[in-house]
């Protein structure tokens, strides 16, 4: 379901939910609705490091016309955390490695309210996971 | 009276009513200008005082009244400021000194905080003192600061790293540590307070039995002389380390306090200015401690606001303080055992008001970050004890460390942020 969804559906959303904690289960919402990633992925290396959760992404090609765009799963330990993944996920699953470079995801969580989570001295990890979208976007271009 | 009594022991029932209070927290809370900004639109409730404590207005006031009025660096001019500086800053020692009741002032050297304070033990005693066939003896209870600098150190010398197991309950097996002590032992390093768990050791007993087989005794002391009254001639230990941002001062100040004889013998770690007797390319003379250990200008400002630290905790009374944290902690003890699902790590007593807890199927970010939007302001992760943690089987735990301005109330508004954080987690 996460997939089918828009940031600007995000954005609509959070403008009705005016409390924080409605905005809290709303994330944490999507996170369990997050695409699962198989037991066997929770391995070392696929850890994400700087989290203070535990947090483990892969991504792998998947063909298209024209350049190959890249699939992530992740899947985390913490809910909020897991929920704020899936936010990550709109804006990054299945897009090619052009496109993912050029996404502000800075600018992006702004436009929600979340942007308090992604300063680097937040150690939850999202700054961390959005580096290491990019980097494999970058290897994969 | 020290920490190793039972002074801090929370009684089986608690009492339902608070009991005649030791002092005035409300007057002592508006001292802290800190205590009366929002979060998230909501009043702060500070519950992490064992990571860093607020300050009083008293501190601020020291240090900027000697950056206003009469600064300048100590120990070299005669200029008035010079001299004025100087006497306060040796004034600061004093404090100190009567604040753990070192026998001299000579005892007192300046750090930059506690884990400085370990290193510098570290690398002039213990690499004068411990070679290959020694053991250094630490706890499963330390925090990083006092197991990395031993490990450095076994790295360096090939000494032997031992580590005595903490019970279930977060007491140091005293059992254990007897099988562990022995002729082969030369330094036994040992938190007095846990910083996780709270659980305060019986350091003059440990001291005691280190020195019936031939162990100096070094006490990470930053949790707990901040909750208590603490005379390291009571408990003979032959160093003892803290910090003084968790004692209400600033950061970038700590304490070492060493034997005289033991710092005499030691030679010095950093090389600079001001710790040496006189100096020409052939030969340099080092200055007797303190100053052999001060290279370079001090931390002088905040010296003077550990200074001034202290002296408002005195002015509390250091027994009073321990006095309302144990109502504290009798009281949090008694409402979080109400909340569903949470566990208490650490029960062991005496034990300080440090509280560490897991809450069943929620993970320790997720709730610390709903607590921040309720304005509380709690620790979640490892709390740089990661060994512990493993020895717990978390990876991390909620840590709630009360100071000398929480309330009743503060434990109130972190049983109901727990209570609604599990409603949005469930």
């Amino acid at each position: 379901m996460t997939d089918t969804l828009t940031l600007d559906d995000l954005s609509e959303t959070f403008e009705l939910l005016d409390d924080w904690e409605e905005r809290y289960k709303y994330i944490i919402d999507l996170g369990r609705k997050l695409e699962p990633l198989p037991e066997a992925d929770m391995v070392e290396a696929n850890k994400v490091r700087g989290c203070m959760s535990q947090v483990w992404l892969t991504s792998e090609p998947i063909p298209s016309d024209g350049a190959a765009r890249l699939h992530f799963r992740a899947d985390s330990d913490a809910h909020i955390v897991k929920g704020l993944i899936a936010i990550l996920l709109i804006l990054f699953n299945d897009r090619t490695p052009t496109e993912i470079a050029a996404i502000d995801a800075e600018a992006e969580l702004n436009r929600l309210g979340l942007d308090q989570h992604i300063s680097p001295n937040r150690r939850n990890g999202v700054t961390a996971m959005i580096q290491r979208i990019k980097a494999e976007a970058a290897q994969a271009a | 009276m020290t920490m190793d009594t039972a002074t801090l022991t929370p009684d089986t029932a608690p009492p339902p009513t608070a009991p005649p209070a030791p002092y005035d927290v409300e007057a002592v809370r508006r001292d802290f200008p800190i205590l009366g900004e929002t979060v998230h639109g909501k009043p702060v409730v500070y519950l992490d005082t064992g990571a860093s404590a607020q300050k009083p207005r008293q501190v601020l006031d020291a240090m900027e009244r000697l950056q206003t009025q009469a600064y300048a660096n100590v120990h070299r001019g005669t200029y008035l400021f010079s001299a004025e500086s100087t006497r306060l800053y040796e004034a600061a020692r004093e404090t100190v000194q009567a604040f753990i009741n070192a026998g001299s002032e000579r005892e007192v050297v300046f750090t930059a905080n506690a884990t400085d304070g370990i290193n510098l033990v570290a690398q002039t005693w213990a690499r004068a003192n411990i070679g290959a066939g020694d053991a250094v003896l630490i706890t499963e209870l330390e925090h990083h600061a006092n197991i990395v600098p031993w490990q450095m150190l076994r790295d360096a010398v090939g000494c032997e790293l031992r580590v005595v197991p903490v019970t279930e309950d977060g007491a140091l097996d005293m059992a254990a540590f007897d099988r562990l002590l022995d002729e082969t032992v030369k330094l036994v390093a040992v938190s007095h307070c846990s910083n996780v768990l709270g659980t305060i050791q019986p350091v003059a007993e440990i001291t005691r039995r280190a020195h019936a087989v031939g162990a100096r005794v070094l006490i990470d002391g930053s949790q707990a002389v901040v909750h208590g009254p603490v005379d390291v001639r009571d408990i003979d230990c032959d160093f003892y380390a803290f910090t003084g941002h968790k004692l209400y001062g600033p950061t970038g100040i700590g304490v070492l306090y060493g034997k005289l004889d033991l710092l005499e013998a030691m030679p010095p770690w950093k090389g600079g200015g001001d710790m040496i007797e006189s100096v020409s390319f052939d030969k340099t003379v080092y200055a007797a401690p303190p100053a052999r250990f001060e290279a370079g200008t001090p931390p002088i400002v905040e010296a003077i606001g550990l200074a001034a630290a202290i002296a408002y905790m005195r002015g509390l009374g250091m027994d009073a303080i321990a006095a309302h944290e144990g109502d504290l902690l009798r009281y949090a003890m008694q409402r979080l055992s109400s909340v569903e699902g949470l566990t208490i790590h650490g029960t062991a007593t005496p034990k300080a008001a440090v509280i560490s807890f897991s809450m069943a199927g929620i993970h320790p970010q997720d709730l610390s970050m709903l607590l921040d939007r309720s304005g509380l302001c709690l620790r979640a992760g490892h709390h740089c004890a990661q060994p512990l943690m493993e020895i717990l089987g978390v990876t991390g735990t909620t840590r709630a460390s009360f100071g000398l301005y929480n309330t009743r109330a503060d434990v109130d508004a972190l049983v109901s942020a727990l209570d609604r954080a599990r409603e949005i987690l469930a």
